[in-house]
């Protein structure tokens, strides 16, 4: 069981992402601990926007309004990298220099310290998704479901303040993606974190069992 | 509202500083090149006693014998050598694009961008020598040669060898520039669009991509038409001698002993500029021309169906050049180890390794220098291509254009006048010629080649691998180090095999700034090419051209022994 350290609401104070003059979506919402809120939308609707802004990461292209807020503290204007922000894409992206263990210690936060403290909570972490000696492995030999599950372990080692979910699960096929669906929100759930899963899946959205917030239907300009 | 404003501000400031600093990094020494020219062609230059100005030197310059003549010639040269590039791989694009027997010639035609300019032209003169090659394999059957007949070949007076040489070298450098700016069109649809109107291969493609495709390549065309009209070391190999072209002629002055002809020389540099100039000049009036002809044939409607022949010919030219060259580096490798060789023997008559054993000794200290400034300078161009990249950031996407266009600032400018005014001003400044500044000038051309080599794959890397590094905590540096550069190893190493081969060419800087005291292995090739040992020839050129694959083989080896057990890396 991963330790409950800091678990604060995550709120999207009037959030409002536009491009070029046109505005794609505005959100107000705040997401207590351990809850999903979904964002449903057609592709174009600015929901990966959304998410860009929340992580930090907005191309500059939009223009963005509102404010970010974990608990009180004001994080609009934190640097991608000072967020704490735990981001799963619809890839799992592990490293592919490093090995199944290294993506993982790569992540610890640098507090823990210890070759040896580090490689043994990894190896924890893995076999917390039934990876249990797969520390050692090229992340290329994996299968798509074990690399979600090794993307996933990743995000939580990291500490992450809220999670942000950029349709994890679409590129897996149906069987996988119901057990991933399930793993992942009872891990953040357990962990207690605040999350925004963006998709265009209403089945992911009843999976996540919380609010949903459609965005950008039939919109005319 | 106000954030994300302020951040594009200091997202648009990130970008200009690291523009103005590849600007200030290319453009100074070439600025400063040009005036070390332009004062000393007017007399002054208090170093070597010019304290008046005067236009003493360009009187000087005009009584020259055939001074016109050698101006026109480079001129032409230039001029042919363009048209001839830009044609054939205009046409193969338009014909072969998209299809199987693009992609074969692709990879034949690839290696040859690592070929150096010297080592080629080589290849080619042992190949169409009276005494070369070609002659032999149909002598005396065909020809009923006894000996070697007394063509003035390779160093026509019509300089068409020399043509011959720079075309078989410019087109893998321009068909490379348009390949990677091939994907950026729709040439499926276009195709598929085109046919079904009913046009010919090559007329579609002419009328419906050639003008975006040119509007890509158009900087590289520019490239290739100011080094072929100011090249020296292909003119030294296969360029007419009497007389020779002008930057020749410059190269010979700045290498006499009577310290007064730099004025002159600066007058000829300064007279190669306007020769480029003019160059220039007329490719523009050829490109409306051209322009004129492609609207001509849009509004005519022609279809042109059967373009059989020409498609034909530009595939056979494309290929003939890989083939000229690989055959002529064997012919040089044949040369190296060939004891007796009589004409017309297609094959030498004995095998022997005196001539290796003998040049070793000679050409190692060469080989030292050479590779320790190829080594240095594509370590150092990689390093500050990396830097450059890094500055720009995130914030690039579709930035890269005016940065592209810095790049090719050393390359549209001819070398002979700007490299020889450093020279004028490390000397006048009271420096020795050295390594370091000979290392400096080959950073100067290495750079733009490493940039432009690893600018794309940097690019291309998917974002979201940074940005998940990001939310795990890390910081910009340890991104770089960690993720990006680690992930980019292989195009790292293949931009540093490309900045390697660039030095290993490079001739006349060598030359102008070592002041003939570093000895490299270009400028050894070259000074033999007059004394016209082939065998000792072949051993230089061999070596010349084999460095640059060497370094390409480890490029393409080293993944495969640093990742061996990471599978998405070797691919």
């Amino acid at each position: 069981m991963l330790e409950i350290a800091e678990t604060r609401p995550l709120t999207l104070a009037d959030v409002t992402i536009r491009l070029a003059e046109r505005t794609l979506l505005a959100v107000s919402a705040t997401v207590m601990p351990g809850e999903v809120l979904t964002i449903m939308g057609p592709s174009g609707s600015g929901k990966s926007a959304l998410l860009a802004f929340a992580g930090g990461f907005l191309d500059p292209a939009f223009d963005a309004g509102g404010r970010l807020l974990i608990g009180k503290e004001d994080v609009t204007d934190v640097p991608a990298n000072r967020r704490h922000a735990g981001i799963l894409f619809q890839d799992p992206l592990l490293f592919p220099h490093l090995s199944v263990g290294g993506n993982i210690v790569f992540a610890m936060p640098p507090s823990i310290k210890g070759r040896m403290t580090r490689r043994a909570l990894a190896e924890q972490a893995l076999g917390e998704v039934g990876l249990a000696g797969f520390f050692d492995r090229d992340p290329e030999t994996l299968s798509g479901g074990q690399k979600a599950r090794v993307a996933l372990q990743r995000v939580l080692v990291s500490a992450p303040h809220f999670l942000l979910l950029d349709e994890p699960f679409s590129k897996l096929d149906a069987a996988l993606r119901q057990q991933t669906r399930e793993l992942v929100f009872s891990r953040a759930r357990a962990a207690g974190l605040p999350a925004i899963l963006v998709t265009h899946d209403s089945a992911d959205a009843e999976a996540a069992g919380g609010r949903v917030i459609e965005v950008g239907g039939e919109e005319k300009a | 509202m106000g954030r994300p404003i302020s951040k594009e501000h200091e997202i648009a400031a990130r970008r200009l500083n690291a523009n103005t600093l590849l600007a200030l990094i290319l453009g100074l020494p070439i600025l400063a090149g040009i005036a070390g020219i332009i004062l000393p062609a007017f007399g002054y230059m208090p170093a070597l006693g010019g304290v008046r100005f005067t236009l003493r030197h360009f009187a000087e310059l005009a009584g020259q014998p055939h001074i016109l003549r050698s101006s026109l010639t480079g001129l032409a040269v230039g001029l042919a050598t363009t048209c001839g590039a830009v044609a054939i791989v205009g046409t193969f694009l338009a014909g072969f694009a998209g299809t199987p027997i693009f992609s074969r010639v692709q990879h034949l035609v690839s290696p040859l961008l690592a070929v150096p300019h010297a080592a080629a032209a080589f290849a080619l003169a042992f190949l169409v020598a009276p005494s070369g090659f070609l002659l032999r394999l149909v002598s005396p059957e065909l020809t009923g040669f006894l000996r070697p007949p007394q063509w003035l070949l390779p160093n026509d007076p019509l300089a068409l060898s020399m043509v011959a040489g720079l075309i078989t070298k410019e087109v893998p450098f321009l068909f490379l520039i348009a390949l990677a700016a091939l994907p950026q069109l729709p040439l499926r649809q276009s195709r598929q669009l085109t046919a079904a109107l009913g046009y010919g291969r090559l007329s579609g493609f002419l009328v419906s991509l050639w003008p975006a495709l040119y509007r890509q390549i158009r900087l590289a065309v520019f490239a290739v038409l100011v080094y072929s009209v100011s090249v020296v070391d292909v003119a030294i190999i296969l360029g007419p001698q009497l007389p020779a072209t002008l930057p020749m002629r410059i190269a010979q002055w700045t290498a006499d002993h009577e310290l007064r002809a730099r004025f002159l020389a600066s007058a000829a540099a300064l007279l190669q500029l306007g020769v480029v100039l003019a160059a220039v000049l007329i490719w523009l009036l050829i490109e409306r021309l051209a322009r004129l002809a492609l609207a001509w044939l849009t509004y005519s409607g022609r279809r042109l169906r059967n373009d059989a022949v020409p498609r034909f010919i530009s595939a056979f030219a494309i290929t003939a050049c890989a083939a000229l060259i690989f055959l002529g580096i064997a012919v040089l490798g044949a040369w190296s180890v060939a004891g007796l060789w009589p004409f017309p023997r297609a094959l030498p008559a004995e095998l022997t390794l005196q001539t290796w054993l003998r040049t070793l000794s000679p050409l190692w200290p060469a080989l030292l220098v050479t590779m320790a400034l190829a080594l240095l300078s594509a370590a150092l161009a990689l390093l500050c291509a990396i830097l450059l990249l890094h500055r720009n950031g995130a914030a690039d996407r579709g930035g890269d254009r005016p940065h592209h266009r810095l790049l090719y600032l050393p390359l549209l400018l001819p070398e002979i006048s700007f490299v020889f005014g450093l020279q004028i001003l490390i000397v006048s400044a009271g420096l020795k010629p050295a390594f370091w500044s000979v290392l400096a000038v080959h950073f100067l051309f290495v750079l733009p080649y490493v940039l432009l080599s690893l600018a794309a794959p940097w690019r291309e890397l998917d974002p979201r691998f940074e940005r998940v590094a990001a939310g795990l905590g890390k910081s910009q540096r340890q991104i770089l180090l960690s993720v990006r550069l680690p992930l980019l190893s292989r195009a790292c190493l293949t931009a540093f095999a490309v900045g390697f081969s660039v030095s290993i060419s490079l001739y006349l800087p060598t030359l102008l700034i070592g002041a003939g005291r570093l000895t490299t292995i270009a400028t050894e090739a070259v000074a033999l090419s007059s004394g016209g040992d082939r065998r000792v020839i072949g051993v230089y050129a061999l070596v010349q051209a084999s460095l640059p694959f060497l370094a390409f083989l480890i490029a393409s080896l080293a993944p495969q022994l640093l990742f061996r057990n990471r599978r998405a890396m070797r691919t």
